[in-house]
Protein backbone atom coordinates (compact mmCIF):
# COMPACT_ATOMS: atom_id res chain seq x y z
CA UNK A 1 0.00 0.00 0.00
CA UNK A 2 1.38 3.37 -1.30
CA UNK A 3 0.54 6.20 1.48
CA UNK A 4 3.38 8.87 0.25
CA UNK A 5 1.58 11.69 1.06
CA UNK A 6 1.22 10.38 4.81
CA UNK A 7 3.58 8.93 5.40
CA UNK A 8 6.92 10.42 6.37
CA UNK A 9 9.03 8.50 3.56
CA UNK A 10 9.88 11.20 1.06
CA UNK A 11 9.03 9.91 -2.59
CA UNK A 12 12.72 9.33 -3.89
CA UNK A 13 14.19 11.50 -6.62
CA UNK A 14 16.45 9.44 -9.19
CA UNK A 15 19.62 10.99 -9.83
CA UNK A 16 18.56 13.70 -7.73
CA UNK A 17 16.40 15.39 -10.04
CA UNK A 18 12.70 15.67 -9.68
CA UNK A 19 9.81 13.02 -9.81
CA UNK A 20 6.55 13.77 -10.01
CA UNK A 21 5.88 12.15 -6.79
CA UNK A 22 8.91 14.29 -5.17
CA UNK A 23 7.20 17.01 -6.61
CA UNK A 24 3.64 15.63 -5.33
CA UNK A 25 5.01 15.31 -2.45
CA UNK A 26 6.61 19.31 -1.70
CA UNK A 27 3.11 20.27 -3.27
CA UNK A 28 1.01 19.02 -0.81
CA UNK A 29 3.67 20.47 2.15
CA UNK A 30 3.75 24.05 0.58
CA UNK A 31 -0.16 23.89 -0.83
CA UNK A 32 -0.90 22.72 2.44
CA UNK A 33 0.83 25.10 4.55
CA UNK A 34 -0.91 28.23 2.73
CA UNK A 35 -4.58 26.66 2.95
CA UNK A 36 -3.81 26.32 6.51
CA UNK A 37 -4.10 30.07 6.62
CA UNK A 38 -6.44 30.52 3.40
CA UNK A 39 -8.74 28.26 4.26
CA UNK A 40 -9.43 28.99 7.85
CA UNK A 41 -9.27 33.04 7.32
CA UNK A 42 -11.93 32.26 4.22
CA UNK A 43 -14.54 30.33 7.02
CA UNK A 44 -14.05 32.97 9.81
CA UNK A 45 -14.98 35.72 6.63
CA UNK A 46 -18.00 34.03 6.01
CA UNK A 47 -19.30 32.08 8.49
CA UNK A 48 -17.97 34.19 12.29
CA UNK A 49 -17.61 38.05 11.11
CA UNK A 50 -20.49 37.88 8.80
CA UNK A 51 -23.70 35.40 8.82
CA UNK A 52 -23.81 32.96 5.75
CA UNK A 53 -27.23 34.67 5.30
CA UNK A 54 -25.25 38.39 4.56
CA UNK A 55 -22.96 36.67 1.53
CA UNK A 56 -25.26 37.85 -0.59
CA UNK A 57 -24.57 39.06 -4.46
CA UNK A 58 -24.20 42.92 -2.95
CA UNK A 59 -21.85 41.70 -0.95
CA UNK A 60 -19.70 39.56 -3.39
CA UNK A 61 -20.34 42.75 -5.75
CA UNK A 62 -18.70 45.22 -2.69
CA UNK A 63 -15.96 42.53 -2.06
CA UNK A 64 -14.78 42.03 -5.26
CA UNK A 65 -14.29 45.78 -5.88
CA UNK A 66 -11.06 45.24 -3.92
CA UNK A 67 -8.31 43.12 -6.63
CA UNK A 68 -7.41 41.33 -3.39
CA UNK A 69 -10.01 39.56 -2.26
CA UNK A 70 -10.08 38.14 -6.45
CA UNK A 71 -6.60 36.94 -6.20
CA UNK A 72 -7.14 35.48 -2.37
CA UNK A 73 -9.96 33.53 -4.04
CA UNK A 74 -8.16 32.32 -7.19
CA UNK A 75 -5.04 31.67 -4.99
CA UNK A 76 -7.57 29.80 -2.50
CA UNK A 77 -9.54 28.27 -5.68
CA UNK A 78 -6.12 26.87 -6.96
CA UNK A 79 -4.62 25.73 -4.40
CA UNK A 80 -7.47 24.24 -2.78
CA UNK A 81 -8.75 22.03 -5.89
CA UNK A 82 -5.23 20.79 -6.99
CA UNK A 83 -4.18 19.53 -3.00
CA UNK A 84 -7.48 18.02 -3.06
CA UNK A 85 -7.68 16.03 -6.51
CA UNK A 86 -3.78 15.09 -6.09
CA UNK A 87 -5.21 13.68 -2.27
CA UNK A 88 -7.10 11.53 -4.47
CA UNK A 89 -5.15 10.52 -6.84
CA UNK A 90 -3.05 9.19 -4.37
CA UNK A 91 -5.97 7.31 -2.61
CA UNK A 92 -6.98 5.63 -6.22
CA UNK A 93 -3.26 4.92 -5.95
CA UNK A 94 -4.05 3.14 -3.06
CA UNK A 95 -6.95 1.04 -3.83
CA UNK A 96 -7.97 0.60 -7.60
CA UNK A 97 -5.21 -2.05 -8.41
CA UNK A 98 -6.74 -2.93 -11.85
CA UNK A 99 -4.47 -1.09 -14.07
CA UNK A 100 -7.63 -0.62 -16.59
CA UNK A 101 -9.60 0.84 -13.55
CA UNK A 102 -6.99 3.26 -12.12
CA UNK A 103 -6.55 4.74 -15.68
CA UNK A 104 -9.98 5.27 -15.78
CA UNK A 105 -10.49 6.84 -12.42
CA UNK A 106 -7.44 9.37 -12.93
CA UNK A 107 -8.66 10.37 -16.19
CA UNK A 108 -11.96 11.63 -14.69
CA UNK A 109 -9.75 13.03 -11.44
CA UNK A 110 -7.58 15.15 -14.25
CA UNK A 111 -10.83 15.71 -16.26
CA UNK A 112 -12.40 17.26 -13.20
CA UNK A 113 -9.57 18.95 -12.25
CA UNK A 114 -9.44 21.12 -15.60
CA UNK A 115 -13.15 21.76 -16.29
CA UNK A 116 -13.92 23.16 -12.30
CA UNK A 117 -10.66 25.32 -12.08
CA UNK A 118 -11.82 27.02 -15.48
CA UNK A 119 -15.22 27.36 -14.75
CA UNK A 120 -13.99 28.75 -10.87
CA UNK A 121 -11.44 31.07 -12.28
CA UNK A 122 -13.84 32.45 -14.89
CA UNK A 123 -16.29 33.32 -11.82
CA UNK A 124 -13.50 35.11 -9.97
CA UNK A 125 -11.56 36.68 -12.76
CA UNK A 126 -14.82 37.91 -15.11
CA UNK A 127 -17.52 38.56 -12.04
CA UNK A 128 -18.86 41.83 -12.85
CA UNK A 129 -22.04 43.00 -10.88
CA UNK A 130 -25.10 43.88 -13.51
CA UNK A 131 -23.98 41.53 -16.43
CA UNK A 132 -25.38 37.94 -16.02
CA UNK A 133 -23.23 36.20 -18.44
CA UNK A 134 -24.84 32.86 -17.86
CA UNK A 135 -28.68 34.43 -17.91
CA UNK A 136 -27.93 36.04 -21.54
CA UNK A 137 -26.37 32.56 -22.66
CA UNK A 138 -28.82 30.52 -21.57
CA UNK A 139 -31.67 33.13 -22.73
CA UNK A 140 -29.75 32.47 -26.02
CA UNK A 141 -30.42 28.87 -26.13
CA UNK A 142 -33.94 28.73 -25.10
CA UNK A 143 -35.66 32.01 -26.56
CA UNK A 144 -34.85 32.30 -29.99
CA UNK B 1 -0.14 0.08 9.28
CA UNK B 2 -0.79 0.68 12.89
CA UNK B 3 -3.65 -1.02 13.29
CA UNK B 4 -5.80 0.27 16.05
CA UNK B 5 -3.24 2.79 17.34
CA UNK B 6 -3.59 6.58 17.24
CA UNK B 7 -1.52 6.93 14.02
CA UNK B 8 -4.08 4.82 12.16
CA UNK B 9 -7.17 6.85 13.16
CA UNK B 10 -5.11 9.96 12.52
CA UNK B 11 -4.31 8.85 9.09
CA UNK B 12 -7.67 8.05 8.61
CA UNK B 13 -9.40 10.79 9.40
CA UNK B 14 -7.26 12.92 7.56
CA UNK B 15 -8.22 11.26 4.60
CA UNK B 16 -11.79 11.05 5.31
CA UNK B 17 -11.95 14.99 6.04
CA UNK B 18 -9.84 15.79 3.19
CA UNK B 19 -12.35 13.79 0.25
CA UNK B 20 -15.02 15.37 2.69
CA UNK B 21 -13.48 18.84 2.39
CA UNK B 22 -12.83 17.88 -1.84
CA UNK B 23 -16.87 16.97 -2.36
CA UNK B 24 -17.75 20.45 -0.87
CA UNK B 25 -15.51 22.41 -2.91
CA UNK B 26 -16.34 20.65 -5.94
CA UNK B 27 -20.34 21.96 -5.02
CA UNK B 28 -19.00 25.24 -3.86
CA UNK B 29 -17.51 25.84 -7.47
CA UNK B 30 -21.03 25.21 -8.86
CA UNK B 31 -23.12 27.34 -6.06
CA UNK B 32 -20.44 30.10 -7.30
CA UNK B 33 -21.08 29.75 -10.53
CA UNK B 34 -24.64 30.92 -10.11
CA UNK B 35 -23.32 34.47 -9.53
CA UNK B 36 -22.96 34.38 -13.42
CA UNK B 37 -27.16 34.59 -13.77
CA UNK B 38 -27.36 37.98 -11.74
CA UNK B 39 -28.33 38.85 -8.35
CA UNK B 40 -32.02 37.24 -8.08
CA UNK B 41 -31.41 33.63 -9.01
CA UNK B 42 -28.04 34.23 -6.96
CA UNK B 43 -29.35 35.14 -3.84
CA UNK B 44 -32.46 32.79 -4.15
CA UNK B 45 -30.32 29.89 -4.25
CA UNK B 46 -28.10 30.88 -1.90
CA UNK B 47 -30.66 31.19 0.86
CA UNK B 48 -30.70 27.51 1.27
CA UNK B 49 -26.97 28.05 2.75
CA UNK B 50 -28.57 29.87 5.87
CA UNK B 51 -31.46 26.94 6.63
CA UNK B 52 -30.56 25.35 10.01
CA UNK B 53 -29.84 21.77 8.37
CA UNK B 54 -27.26 23.92 5.60
CA UNK B 55 -25.56 25.17 8.94
CA UNK B 56 -25.29 21.56 10.65
CA UNK B 57 -23.51 20.51 7.22
CA UNK B 58 -21.40 23.51 7.73
CA UNK B 59 -20.30 22.59 10.76
CA UNK B 60 -19.17 19.36 9.77
CA UNK B 61 -17.12 21.33 7.11
CA UNK B 62 -15.88 23.83 9.47
CA UNK B 63 -14.62 20.96 11.78
CA UNK B 64 -13.36 19.11 8.74
CA UNK B 65 -11.40 21.79 7.86
CA UNK B 66 -9.93 22.17 10.83
CA UNK B 67 -8.90 18.64 11.76
CA UNK B 68 -7.17 18.60 8.47
CA UNK B 69 -5.47 21.70 8.83
CA UNK B 70 -3.75 21.11 11.98
CA UNK B 71 -3.28 17.62 11.47
CA UNK B 72 -1.42 18.59 8.30
CA UNK B 73 0.98 20.93 10.42
CA UNK B 74 1.37 17.68 12.64
CA UNK B 75 2.72 15.91 9.18
CA UNK B 76 4.83 18.29 8.43
CA UNK B 77 6.35 18.82 11.87
CA UNK B 78 6.60 14.82 11.50
CA UNK B 79 8.38 15.02 8.18
CA UNK B 80 11.07 18.19 9.03
CA UNK B 81 11.15 18.40 12.83
CA UNK B 82 13.50 16.10 13.65
CA UNK B 83 11.84 15.32 16.93
CA UNK B 84 8.74 14.95 15.39
CA UNK B 85 8.02 11.50 15.06
CA UNK B 86 8.41 11.58 18.98
CA UNK B 87 6.05 13.30 20.32
CA UNK B 88 3.64 12.50 16.93
CA UNK B 89 1.08 11.08 19.90
CA UNK B 90 0.92 14.44 21.54
CA UNK B 91 1.12 16.24 18.51
CA UNK B 92 -2.04 14.47 17.92
CA UNK B 93 -3.81 14.97 20.76
CA UNK B 94 -3.11 18.80 20.50
CA UNK B 95 -4.36 18.48 16.99
CA UNK B 96 -7.59 17.23 18.55
CA UNK B 97 -7.32 19.81 21.55
CA UNK B 98 -7.53 22.75 18.86
CA UNK B 99 -9.51 21.24 16.69
CA UNK B 100 -12.35 21.18 19.73
CA UNK B 101 -11.58 24.53 20.59
CA UNK B 102 -11.95 25.91 16.92
CA UNK B 103 -15.18 23.95 16.38
CA UNK B 104 -16.93 25.18 19.86
CA UNK B 105 -15.88 28.29 18.46
CA UNK B 106 -16.89 28.41 15.22
CA UNK B 107 -19.85 26.63 15.66
CA UNK B 108 -21.48 29.18 18.12
CA UNK B 109 -21.55 31.92 15.70
CA UNK B 110 -22.96 29.45 12.91
CA UNK B 111 -25.46 28.18 15.13
CA UNK B 112 -26.47 31.81 16.87
CA UNK B 113 -29.37 32.16 14.39
CA UNK B 114 -30.72 29.19 14.84
CA UNK B 115 -30.41 29.27 18.95
CA UNK B 116 -32.24 33.30 18.27
CA UNK B 117 -35.25 31.37 17.25
CA UNK B 118 -34.49 31.50 13.37
CA UNK B 119 -35.47 35.06 12.39
CA UNK B 120 -36.14 34.72 8.60
CA UNK B 121 -33.78 37.33 6.98
CA UNK B 122 -31.06 34.94 8.74
CA UNK B 123 -32.33 31.49 8.23
CA UNK B 124 -33.61 31.53 4.30
CA UNK B 125 -37.53 31.93 3.55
Amino acid sequence: MRTSIYTSTRPASTKGGMTFELFSWYFMRISGLALVFLAIIHLVVMHVSNDVSQTSYDFVATRYQNPFWRVYDLLLLSLALFHGLNGLRVIIDDYVRNQAWRLAWQTFVAVIAVVFWITGTITVVTFHPGSAPLSAFFGMLFHR
Amino acid sequence: MYRGQSGMWSWLLHRVTGVAILLFLLVHIVDITILGFGPTVYNNALQVFATPFVRLVSLALIASVLYHSFNGVRIMLIDFWPQGVKYQGALWVGVLALTLIGFVAMGYFVMLPVFQGCPPHQCGN
